[in-house]
């Protein structure tokens, strides 16, 4: 049983992860994504399963093909990974497989776009089709705050910047919820409590423990096996709490950051991920 | 903490290591607020951080 951790920039998650593998006697190799050079055809790795932890989603991506492609199990897969990382596609995977979201709107030009937010209503909220760290949403309050959003995209935007992304606000309770899979088990969930709409603990949100109840076990499962195609992996499933519909799943990541949740919530999330990449490597043929 | 120390690339300010320091882990100078990036342990070397891009994080 081989094990790689993929990763350039080690950052506290990643020290955690491989002190986690170390207390469960394992030596993972530790590989950085930036000396990855691969021979189509003739990569062989020597690992078995890999652990794939690039802080860049793009890299990742191609990393999780090559690899793949070589007959090692990439955790996560590279087509979950590739939804993830696509706000259109998990929207879409997640319509497909009925899991509530918020009302969202894909629109291909920035007439269009003006349109969309129209129709969603404002406020609303424009995100970027792949992004991280909150960066880049835009909370639209009004039509005058839409058309100054889409004339700058309009004239500043590269390419894709004449797909928007827009989705309705959610008038949550200054909170959203964040909650941690392994498998397709959530094994610890955290509030993120912000005065400011985006939430996010890299923006300034704050972490609570957030307990786990069966509305929130059976979302984020029903989230997973969507973006998953049925498999499980380790994932943080972002939950929204709408005061008439309940739970709404705002987005999947695949590269899971929780150096603010272990304290709060006292579960092993490190601990809990290389359980499982070991577990995977156990029943790898 | 360890004795082991490097030092800052960007102030010449002298930096003490953890003692699980690994490679690749990011140590940030207390004097200048550089980011620094463990090359290697043996020998101990390290550089600038690389800059945050657009594709980063979850």
């Amino acid at each position: 049983m081989r094990i790689g951790i993929l990763c350039s920039r080690v950052r506290v998650e990643e020290k955690l992860i491989f002190a986690a593998f170390e207390k469960a006697g394992i030596m993972p190799v530790h590989l950085d994504d930036r000396q990855i050079a691969a021979r189509i055809g003739e990569f062989a790795p020597e690992i078995d399963v890999l652990l794939q932890r690039s802080i860049s989603a793009s890299v990742g991506l191609a990393a999780a093909q090559v690899f793949e492609a070589s007959g090692v199990q990439v955790i996560n897969t590279y087509m979950a990974s590739s939804i993830c990382a696509d706000k259109l596609r998990t929207s879409l995977a997640l319509a497909q497989a009925g899991v509530p979201q918020p009302l969202t709107e894909i629109a291909l030009s920035h007439n269009a776009a003006l349109e969309a937010i129209e129709r969603i209503g404002y406020p609303a909220v424009l995100k970027p089709v792949v992004g991280s760290w909150g960066r880049l949403l835009a909370y639209i309050k009004d039509r005058d705050a839409a058309e100054a959003i889409i004339e700058h995209r309009a004239v500043l935007g590269g390419v894709g910047h004449d797909i928007y992304y827009v989705q309705e606000y959610v008038e949550k309770p200054m909170r959203d919820i964040r909650a941690f899979v392994v498998g397709v088990e959530t094994i610890a969930a955290i509030y993120r409590t912000s005065p400011h709409w985006i939430t996010n603990t890299a923006r300034g949100g704050v972490a609570s423990n957030c307990p786990i109840t069966a509305e929130i076990g059976d979302l984020c499962r029903d989230a997973t096996l969507a973006v998953s195609g049925g498999e499980g992996g380790i994932f943080a499933v972002d939950l929204l709490e709408d005061p008439d519909r309940g739970l709404l799943v705002c987005e999947v990541n695949h590269t899971v950051e929780f150096r603010n949740s272990i304290e709060p919530t006292g579960v092993d999330i490190p601990g809990r991920i290389a359980q499982y990449a070991i577990q995977q490597a156990e029943i790898v043929p | 903490m360890t004795n082991s120390s490097v030092e800052c690339i960007e102030c010449g300010a002298a930096l003490n290591l953890p003692d699980d320091v690994i490679r690749g882990e990011i140590l940030l100078c207390a004097d200048c607020g550089a980011e620094l990036e463990v090359l290697s342990l043996d020998p101990l070397t390290v550089d600038l951080a690389p800059r945050t891009m657009e594709d980063w994080g979850e």
